[in-house]
């Protein structure tokens, strides 16, 4: 659901609105029991996502990557606190704005990069792009760009693995804007009549879109608020902070590997940019962003794991690594042919063809 | 051997599938324990179980949702939209999801679902449970369709969709349920995009699916007395779609009619005109001339549904009087 409507405010032009300020860091998190080194990998996988990020945007400034993309930026604290709990062979659901969740979960920053550039070395070989990012090898199972329809998806594979007899669990994450189309209502009942090992994880980044989420849901919490009416627990978490959410998280796995079905969980966090590369963000009401840019969770992470103890050479070395592995990826994705014509009619059948006819 | 109704056939198929695939399982609305709304699944829970045969809440998003992340998960699925006509209220998933995910993600995703609805008129249920809508899935890239017209083919064709690694949706017709046929013994594995010639003819092709077939058949019997030879082929399938046989039967005939139950524009028929204009032209003696249901909503008075669905009469005097 790409809007490539307007380059500046013009109609969406909620500046005059007060500003939705974020709630200050919880210094108590730097006490929660997570092991050190669950900490460093935490930090390193937000450095991913984020100079991963932050180049895929340099390349569409570039002209580069075509079509549209939804980046993470502030985001990153959800993904990296979800897929540090998940075990290897979980299953990830996204939306469009699935980068993030598709690195998180360990797939190739190079074919990632190949893919946004629409190159034959990306990961979906150019025929997917930004919205569509999958590594089904990494159980990331896709990124979905109609709004919904992968809670449903999800449910399935928990489904599966229960009919199976692992003890796998499905996670979908989604922004605040699903939770007002009907598919999110359907998967959630359906989830908790089926007893399904799955989590809902709303990203609330506080826009639809372009539109303040609150103008347009009834509650003031778009996930949580409706939590009660599937007889679910009301959970909402600080989304910026990683081991508020790698803790948050860890209880809706229990919950899933316990048998006790699905959790709903909010997380409240802040894109830093535009909802797509089309959109500037400049409706946003004065303060807001910058109040959010202080509350930004990798400059938060940072602080804390000093005060932990860390030694600021160990960070500056992960990210100077992710920095390298960064431009690695870009260089590979750059040195990719763009996808010769024989791709057009490949994969549609499982026989790697897409013949209709005899 | 073994009579079977078209109904019965439904089950019969489905079970075949099960016991040989113990991971195969099925959900929908009402299909455990009240054996679906038009009792095509009746005994099923009772042999396979409730964790394999599991009823829905009505939220067909959400069933053809499950039924896309179960299968490309490992769990081969039947799923059951109790009309075609709620195929609209989730043909986001049956035509973003399920059709498009193994291309746009370069061949990752395998998905071995089978989608059974009941389609088509005849019941008086009036414009939102009466549809003929196998074009709407036809048209999708990355859907398999299948119509049968008779329990042997449904059996067969079940069995066929079901062993199939891609998304098949199975039409079952609502008017061909009480009909019957005799069974064979043993196991019945049909192959997908096989049409079949169900009446040779010399004069005329027949192109017809699934309620149309056995009135083509009845019209081809008045044509007869009528001195026209005409050739009936059963499509069956739409997607692979089975072009050689009507190709081969048109360049014997000279003539071609399609039998559509689905309205007019962009109906099936539609793609097979075009395929005969341009691949038989030079066989042809004649005009494509094809016979629908007019572009309107279906009337439920058993008056106006009747004459907006081709009859047996309107199919016979149409294709008289084109042969002149």
């Amino acid at each position: 659901m790409s809007t490539e409507a307007v380059g500046d405010a013009g109609l969406y032009d909620y500046s005059d609105r007060p500003p939705r300020l974020p709630d200050p860091v919880d210094a108590s998190n730097a006490s929660l029991d997570i092991p050190l080194d669950q900490r460093m990998a935490m930090y390193e996988m937000q450095q991913v996502l984020r100079q991963f990020e932050k180049r895929a945007y340099d390349l569409f400034m570039q002209n580069l990557v075509k079509g549209t993309s939804h980046l993470s930026l502030g985001m990153e604290a959800v993904a990296t606190g979800f897929a540090s709990a998940m075990q290897p062979d979980d299953y990830t659901f996204a939306t469009y704005r699935g980068h993030a969740h598709t690195l998180a979960r360990g797939a190739p920053l190079g074919p990632v990069m190949a893919e946004l550039l629409g190159r034959e070395n990306g990961i979906l070989k150019g025929k997917g792009g930004s919205m569509h990012l999958t590594s089904v090898e990494h159980n990331m199972m896709g990124s979905y760009a109609i709004i919904g329809a992968h809670l449903c998806i999800a449910n399935g594979a928990a489904w599966s693995a229960q009919m199976r007899g692992t003890d796998q669990v499905a996670v979908a994450f989604f922004g605040d804007g699903t939770t007002n189309i009907g598919a999110f209502h359907e998967a959630i009942n359906f989830a908790v009549v089926w007893n399904l090992p799955v989590i809902f994880v709303c990203e609330n980044n506080l826009y639809m879109e372009y539109t303040p989420i609150d103008l347009v849901t009834a509650v003031p919490h778009p996930a949580a608020d409706r939590a009660a009416a599937y007889g679910l627990e009301s959970i909402i978490v600080d989304g910026n902070d990683p081991d508020a959410v790698f803790i948050e998280a860890s209880r809706a796995f229990d919950k899933a590997r316990s048998g006790n079905g699905p959790s709903l969980v909010e997380a409240v966090t802040y894109r830093h940019g535009g909802h797509s590369r089309a959109d500037p963000g400049k409706y946003r009401p004065a303060g807001e962003v910058e109040a959010w840019l202080d509350r930004d969770p990798i400059p938060m992470y940072h602080s804390r794991l000093l005060e932990l103890g860390v030694p600021e050479g160990d960070l500056a070395t992960i990210q100077k690594d992710v920095a390298t592995r960064v431009d690695e990826a870009t260089d590979f994705a750059k040195a990719g042919a763009p996808p010769g014509g024989e791709h057009l009619f490949t994969d549609m059948w499982a026989d790697g063809g897409s013949a209709w006819r005899n | 051997m073994a009579e079977l109704s078209y109904r019965d056939a439904v089950a019969f198929g489905i079970a075949q599938e099960m016991r040989r695939d113990p991971t195969l399982v099925m959900l929908g609305e009402d299909i455990a324990g009240a054996g679906g709304v038009f009792k095509t699944t009746v005994g099923l829970v009772e042999e396979f179980g409730p964790d394999r045969i599991r009823d829905t809440p009505i939220s067909e998003q959400a069933i053809l949702g499950a039924a896309m992340g179960a299968a490309m998960t490992g769990t081969p699925v039947i799923a059951e939209i109790m009309f075609s006509d709620f195929l609209a209220v989730c043909f986001d998933i049956l035509a973003n999801e399920i059709a498009k995910s193994r291309y746009m993600t370069g061949g990752q995703m395998t998905m071995p679902l089978v989608v059974r609805t009941a389609n088509g008129g005849g019941s008086r249920f009036g414009a939102q449970h009466s549809q003929s809508v196998e074009n709407w899935c036809m048209m999708i890239p990355g859907l398999k369709v299948v119509a049968p017209s008779t329990p042997v083919d449904m059996i067969g064709l079940m069995a066929a969709a079901v062993r199939d690694p891609d998304p098949v949706v199975m039409f079952e017709h609502k008017s061909l349920m009480a009909g019957k046929a005799e069974i064979p013994d043993g196991e019945i594995l049909d192959e997908l995009g096989k049409a079949a010639v169900v009446r040779e003819g010399t004069d005329c092709t027949i192109a017809a699916l699934a309620l149309m077939v056995p009135r083509a058949l009845e019209a081809a019997e008045r044509l007869a007395a009528d001195g026209i030879s005409a050739e009936v082929v059963d499509v069956r399938s739409l997607v692979p779609l089975d072009t050689q046989t009507l190709l081969s039967s048109t360049e014997k005939t000279g003539r071609f009619f399609t039998v559509e139950e689905n309205p007019r524009l962009c109906g099936w028929g539609a793609e097979l005109a075009s395929i005969i204009a341009d691949e038989a032209f030079w066989n042809l003696d004649g005009p494509v001339v094809r016979i629908t249901t007019p572009h309107i909503p279906l009337p439920s008075a058993e008056a106006l549904e009747d004459m907006a669905i081709p009859s047996v009469d309107r199919i016979h005097t149409t294709i008289r009087d084109a042969m002149g």
